[in-house]
């Protein structure tokens, strides 16, 4: 299967014009949902399993929603070429093992749509997901919403008078709504205000994760906000309250970012132009350190220190120089260590061509 | 690479740490790494979900006993000891099956167990129960947990366990 076939690689939100999008990446909502009269993914045969993704398939054809979409079965791809859907926040680690622990007889399948998208049989039937460019809680669930109501349609879902949705885990039960904000967060890290952050954020009801979602490290100053609960409040509520939060912590960061430009400069000059420095220079880096100082020379443009380096550049980079991306790219295993020359090659060439079209 | 701890192991665990604005990296072996006190992300993964989402369902009054974690759902044989093992239900039936267990555990979670959110009707009309045909494992299971009912003297349980029997046997014999 060719990801290229993908329109816009799924990428779309690498642009950048999104609200904010110097400090937050992206924003993405997903729904779980699940069909009445099968059981849960965890417990069904493959038959079952093959039975959810028809039905699925039946409805989703006939969604306007999802009109000039496609469809990637993960039995059809092979290990490297899931983790690239994984890097690009296409598919959840869970989709892509289940792939993996079932080969050839998964059904797990994802649909793509512009920015929406679902997952099948999941931990849950689907997955619902949209993801946006920068702050957009809003505008990303007006668009999931009509999904669901197309999709919720034609499909019978699982619905309870009391409970809502019902969910494999009963940690999404109800509206099975989890919305979540990628977040890149230096100048609170370098402050050390960070862990007082996180802190505060599960004493209001929020959690937060790494770059790839639960279970994941932070990496490169990256963070992932999301609601923690999903019942006993509307999807309206849900989307405010981490709306609010999530704009209060934006607020200390770009104070955070004062606070080190007033009494640091020279540090944080420093700073942003090494990383700058090795990121244009080096022959060999890690996919950590390549983080690792993206997120400097990303701190370095918020702040206007390094001109005519463009945000989508960063995020181009933070996707494509992923393992599974460039070990894609040179038809090599993602834990090859030859990786690294790739990577920092990759880097220079990128951060070349851009310099080299600044006025 | 090797564990700088140790320098016997594979290092798999790589600490990256900022100190006085020095970062410094240690590449530790997980043992090294337990050692010193990291937290790594395999003894995260090797806690159960279904363990917390157990103990979360504690002490709220409705504890299943020994007999009742063996309870199928009625309609895919799913036990609540399954659920303690692996964090997942079976199916939405379960929720009717184990409702006293999950409303308490809901509520523990979410802080309340009434959904707010959108409501929802299959196809425009009201979303009829899910009618799941019944599966010979599930038989299997309640005739398995009727005989520790029975073994445990716990009557109660063990008349309602010979009923479900009686009409899934019907069921079955009808159709």
């Amino acid at each position: 299967m060719d990801l290229q076939l993908i329109p816009d690689g799924g990428l779309g939100w690498l642009e950048a014009s999104g609200p904010l999008a110097h400090i937050v990446l992206s924003t993405r909502i997903r729904l779980a949902r699940n069909v009445t009269s099968a059981v849960f993914t965890g417990r069904a045969s493959a038959d079952e399993r093959r039975a959810v993704l028809d039905a699925v398939d039946a409805a989703w054809s006939a969604c306007p929603s999802a009109r000039g979409g496609m469809r990637i079965l993960l039995d059809d791809l092979d290990a490297t070429e899931r983790e690239v859907l994984h890097e690009r926040h296409l598919v959840s680690k869970e989709l892509m093992a289940s792939a993996g622990a079932r080969p050839g007889r998964s059904a797990a399948a994802v649909y793509l749509a512009g920015s929406l998208g679902a997952m099948v049989n999941e931990e849950d039937h689907l997955r619902l997901q949209t993801l946006q460019s920068g702050f957009a809680l809003q505008g990303a669930y007006a668009a999931l919403e009509r999904l669901d109501a197309e999709l919720g349609a034609a499909l019978p879902f699982a619905f309870h008078h009391e409970f809502g949705y019902l969910t494999a885990c009963p940690t999404n039960a109800g509206t099975g709504l989890r919305a979540s904000v990628l977040i890149h967060l230096p100048g609170l890290v370098l402050t050390k205000e960070i862990s007082k952050v996180l802190q505060g954020l599960a004493q209001v009801g929020l959690t937060f994760r790494g770059l790839y979602g639960e279970g994941s490290e932070v990496v490169g100053n990256f963070f992932q906000l999301s609601n923690q609960t999903t019942l006993g409040k509307s999807e309206e509520e849900l989307l405010d309250h981490l709306g609010k939060i999530v704009r209060q912590v934006v607020s200390y960061e770009e104070q955070a970012r004062q606070v080190l430009r007033r009494d640091a400069p020279t540090i944080i000059e420093d700073k942003v132009w090494r990383a700058y420095g090795l990121l244009r220079h080096a022959r060999s880096l890690s996919f950590e350190e390549a983080m690792n100082l993206l997120s400097g020379v990303r701190l370095g443009v918020g702040l206007k220190l390094i001109p005519g380096l463009s945000v989508y550049t960063l995020n181009k980079l933070l996707i494509f120089a992923q393992p599974a991306h460039l070990a894609a790219l040179e038809a090599r295993s993602p834990n090859d260590p030859e990786l690294r020359a790739t990577r920092a090659s990759y880097v220079r060439r990128v951060l070349d061509e851009e310099a080299a079209a600044r006025p | 690479m090797q564990c700088e701890n140790c320098r016997e192991r594979e290092a798999v665990i790589h600490l990256t740490q900022i100190v006085d604005n020095t970062v410094t990296t240690m590449h530790l072996c997980e043992p090294c790494a337990a050692e010193k006190g990291v937290e790594t992300g395999s003894s995260v993964a090797k806690f159960p979900l279904g363990d917390f989402l157990a103990s979360l369902g504690k002490s709220g009054g409705s504890e299943p006993t020994e007999a009742g974690l063996d309870t199928p759902c009625r309609a895919c044989g799913a036990t609540l000891r399954d659920f303690r093992q692996s964090g997942r239900l079976g199916c939405a039936e379960c929720y009717a099956s184990f409702e006293s267990h999950l409303r308490d555990l809901l509520r523990r979670l979410h802080g309340s167990t009434r959904h707010l959110g959108e409501g929802y009707a299959a196809g425009g009309v009201r979303a009829e129960a899910p009618t799941l045909t019944p599966r010979e494992p599930a038989l299997d299971d309640l005739r398995e947990a009727l005989r520790r009912a029975v073994e445990t003297e716990n009557f109660e349980l063990a008349a309602e366990l010979r009923d479900r029997i009686r009409v899934l046997e019907q069921a079955w014999t009808s159709s």
